[in-house]
This record gives C-alpha cells, structure tokens and sequence, in this order.
C-alpha cells in the first residue's frame, strides 16, 4: 500500500469552499450531511480549517477576488490532498464563464481530482463521485 | 481608552456556506461595531444577462440564487410581461404561486435548521433539513430538478402540473403538515431556544424603516410589508391568506413569523391545486413572438423579502439594461443594529436571523441624498477611492 492509499484509508475530512456560486451546490453539499443521506456514517465530516482536511470540495466559478484566496487555501492544505470540483461552475465555469469577473474555471487555478458535473449535482452524485475517486 | 479587538468571520468559514467576510469589533465579548466584505460572489449577472436573449435569461437569473431561485425569475417575468403588456392564463398564474410558496417552505425550513445550527442544536438542523426532502422530492417530480427549477417563460410557464398529480402532491403536502406541527411544537416550547433567542437581534419598528428592510425580517418587527399582497401578481389575489407579522423583532419572533409562513404557504398551495382541478389542462402559456421596446418593472415576494427587477427593452430579444436588487441587500444593513452591543455568541445568531443571502447581495448601487437629489458617490469618486485604499495598502506594505 502506498502513501497516498495509507492516507486516504480510513474517515476522510471534508472542507468546503464555496466559490462565486449560486449556492446551490453548497446547499446539496450540506445536503449530504443530513439524515437522507448522511455522509457522517462513513467517517466523512466536513471541518473548519483546510489544514484538518483529507478532501477539499470547491464549488462555484471562481471570480478574481476568490482566485488568490483558492491558492492561499490550497498552499495551507496538507497534502497529499483530494481536490473535487463540484457542479457545472467548478468544472468549467458553467453559465458565469463569460462574465467579466471571471477567473477562469478550479482546475486552471489548482489540480484537481475529480469533476461533479450537473447543475446541482444531486447528493447521490455527489458521494458517487466521492467513491469513484476513493476507488481509483 | 479600552482597546479593540478584531474578530473576523470568513470569507470561508464553517459557519457559512457561502463567502463572505464580518469583522467585530469587540472590547471583551461585547461587539462595539461591525463591518462587512462583498465581493467573493460577484458574478457580473446584469452584464450577463444584456449578452442572452429574453428565453436564455431565465436560466440565468435563476442562478443568482439557488434557494430564490423561483422569484428571481418570476420577477424578471413580471417586468417583461409589463414592458409587453402580456396578460398570462389563470392556469399559469396558478403554477406560477404553487411553485413559489413550495419554494418557500423549503426555504424556511432550511432557515430553521441552520438556524438551530448556529445555536449549537443540531437536532433541529437534522430534523428540519430531513423534512425539508419531501419537498424537494415534489420539485423534482414537477419540474424535473431538486433546486433551479426552469418553469418560468414570458406569457406563462414550461411545464404543466397535471391534474393526475395533484393527489400525490397534497398527500406530500398533508405529511409535511404533520411534521411542521411537531417542529413547531419542538421550537416555539423549547427553553433552551428561547433563553437563547429571545430578546436577542432586537430590532424595532423605526430600525426597520430606516433601513428599509423588507421580508420576515420586517415582519417580525410589525412592519406589515409584503409585495404579494401589495402589489399583486401571480394566482395571489385569487386565493385566500393572511400576512403574518409579529411585534417584539428580536430572533425568536423571526423564527415565528417564518414557521407560521409555512402554513399560510401550505393553505395557498392547497387553494391554488383546487383552481387548478377547474382550468383546462395544457392552458399554460400565451406564445409571445415579440417584446416590445419600453421598460417593466417587476417584483415578487421571495422567502427573504422583496425581490426587484427592471428591465429596458430596445424591441431587440435581449435586454437593453437589467437591474436587479435582492432583499439581502437591505437586511443586512441592519446587522449595525442588531449584532452591536450583544455578545460574541449572540452576534452569530443574529446574523443569521436575517436569513442573508449573500450571492444576491453581489449588487452594486449608487445612493442619492434623498433631500438634495444629489448623488453622494458617482461612479469616478468610487474610482477615486478605490485608488486611494490601494495607495493606503501599498503604504503599509
């Protein structure tokens, strides 16, 4: 077992950043964590700061004030750390791409992962994703 | 002099979901004043929508904010449908109200819960954001998706709401009932929320009108306010329901007005499906080949308060100029009010108590003194000052 699959064994920490959004998919993030479906049987938690984190979920387009601050966050994490891109405006921009505030879709800013594409995603596919990229 | 400490909130912090930045200012626990950062949500939506047609538009301001995303484009309907002088069918009217006030149960109940959250009493959060599934479970079933809904169209609606579904849908309808009762139950008798709430983010009835607060937050604090009664649209005029209000306007009396909206929403949910059952099914739109060149106003009563559009139309397919202002806008100026002088833990609640919505608070707006006429900043004194804190910073640096 390598390093990567050591760290990513067992309860992974969640943090959340919600970027230039309709929030919406932060909605269905928090979604996740209620009774319906409740992420928290499987040792998911969604935490305070980035450094306590094993997966950092980012929704929402990112405009240019978000765009330092993505960086800043991403520096702080530990790594190794699972980068998801949630919803149609963290994978590509979605319907704010072409407004001019815009600074260019997650994976231009820092690498990611894993794409979450629907607008929102629905819970389902949000822990979908998430299993899919544990199971890599 | 006692010095002040600073005490940022945000911009990414577990207790919001979205981004935004609070500073408090605090001598011991007590917050002496309070400021605010915007910004991390702007999108550019009115410069968006001047580059999409009328049709493309829908989409997008339904995406200004995922849990309004019902009024945002019912008031953009509304304004093109009075810039064209449109009158839409009695069976649209009707689709139009069901889908609002199911937004706006999910949305209180969603306040709820994040409500108890803020307290520390997640109870509440599980049990209103379980119960608020049954709701988004209709939404998904009338309109295909669990939250930006794209019903809305000029001269009517996209989808009809068959009558073979209106058993299933009161019958969701009755189940929710039932466990409001409980959370109702559960929140309005429990001591621990009430030492917590009441008598805290009081506002008064001047406050709110200072401020120009709209929604429950008014409400709460006796300002009867409320657009679907005052300047009506929709199927509002053709049911019966009352404006809730309440006197004392500190958090819990928010909380009440909200809780009781539900069933005020509930009832005018279950008229309109009986209006429905006496219109022909199919009936929902008026086909509109052409807006004409003018301009529209229109508004609609979202779960935080008035939501406002104006539209100038150049007889082209897109808007000229599109104006959008949403009720968080005005609500959370009040915060100088409401959090200055409580405590720290005090302050969180408060905040929330307005039910802020911060991306569709990303407006821009030039203010005028109101008794002069003049304006107090144009757009090149923002330049100016923005100028001067970028000078100021490199100073420091």
């Amino acid at each position: 077992m390598g390093f990567k699959e050591l760290c990513f064994k067992k309860s992974l920490w969640l943090f959340h950043f919600g970027g230039a959004s309709c929030n919406n998919c932060d909605i269905e993030i928090l979604d996740c964590l209620t009774p319906r479906f409740d992420v928290e049987r499987f040792g998911m938690l969604l935490v305070g700061s980035v450094r306590h984190a094993d997966v950092l979920l980012v929704n929402g387009s990112i405009n240019k004030r978000d765009k330092s601050r993505l960086l800043e966050i991403y520096e702080q994490a530990p790594k190794p750390i699972l980068v998801v891109a949630i919803g149609a405006c963290g994978c590509t921009g979605g319907i704010f791409a072409e407004g001019n505030t815009f600074a260019g879709p997650v994976d231009k800013i820092i690498p990611v992962d894993a794409y979450i594409p629907g607008c929102p995603p629905k819970p389902e596919a949000i822990l979908a994703g998430v299993v899919k990229l544990l199971n890599k | 002099m006692t010095k002040k400490t600073l005490i940022p909130i945000g911009p990414y912090h577990p207790l919001q979901e979205e981004p935004e930045l609070f500073k408090l200012y605090c001598e011991g626990e007590i917050v002496k004043d309070i400021k605010w950062e915007t910004g991390y949500n702007h999108r550019g939506i009115e410069q968006l929508s001047e580059k999409k047609t009328f049709d493309q538009s829908f989409f997008l301001v339904e995406r200004i904010c995922g849990i309004c995303s019902t009024s945002h484009p019912l008031a953009f309907a509304n304004a093109l449908e009075e810039a064209g002088n449109i009158e839409i069918t009695n069976r649209a009217k009707y689709i139009r109200s069901i889908i609002a006030e199911l937004e706006r149960v999910h949305s209180h109940l969603l306040w709820v819960g994040l409500a108890g959250h803020f307290l520390g009493y997640n109870t509440v959060f599980m049990w209103a954001w379980k119960y608020r599934e049954p709701i988004l479970d209709l939404f998904e079933m009338i309109t295909g998706n669990r939250n930006s809904y794209a019903m809305f169209k000029v001269g009517g609606v996209r989808r009809d709401i068959e009558n073979s579904m209106i058993p299933k849908i009161t019958k969701i309808l009755d189940m929710v009932k039932k466990k409001t009762d409980m959370l109702v139950g559960a929140v309005m008798d429990d001591p621990v929320i009430h030492a917590r709430t009441k008598g805290v983010g009081t506002l008064t009835k001047q406050d709110i009108i200072d401020y120009a607060a709209v929604g429950p937050t008014a409400r709460a604090s006796g300002v009867d306010v409320d657009v679907r009664r005052d300047d009506p649209y929709a199927a509002y005029p053709l049911v019966n329901w009352k404006v809730i209000t309440a006197e004392k306007g500190d958090v819990f009396a928010k909380a009440e007005v909200r809780l009781l909206e539900m069933y005020e929403s509930i009832s005018i949910i279950e008229q309109c499906l009986e209006g429905l059952k006496k219109e022909k099914e199919g009936d929902t739109e008026v086909k509109v080949k052409h807006v004409a060149a003018g301009w529209g106003t229109g508004h609609a009563e979202a779960p935080r308060g008035e939501v406002f559009h104006y539209v100038l139309t150049d007889g082209s397919n897109s808007p000229a100029r599109h104006k959008i202002r949403a009720p968080s806008y005005t609500n959370i100026a009040t915060f100088k009010k409401s959090c200055v002088g409580q405590t720290i833990s005090d302050a969180t609640i408060s905040l929330a108590a307005v039910d802020p919505c911060y991306c569709c608070t990303e407006r821009m707006a030039v203010a005028y003194n109101w008794k002069t006429g003049e304006r107090i900043l144009n757009g090149n004194e923002l330049i100016a000052l923005s100028a001067k804190k970028t000078q100021k910073i490199r100073n420091q640096i």
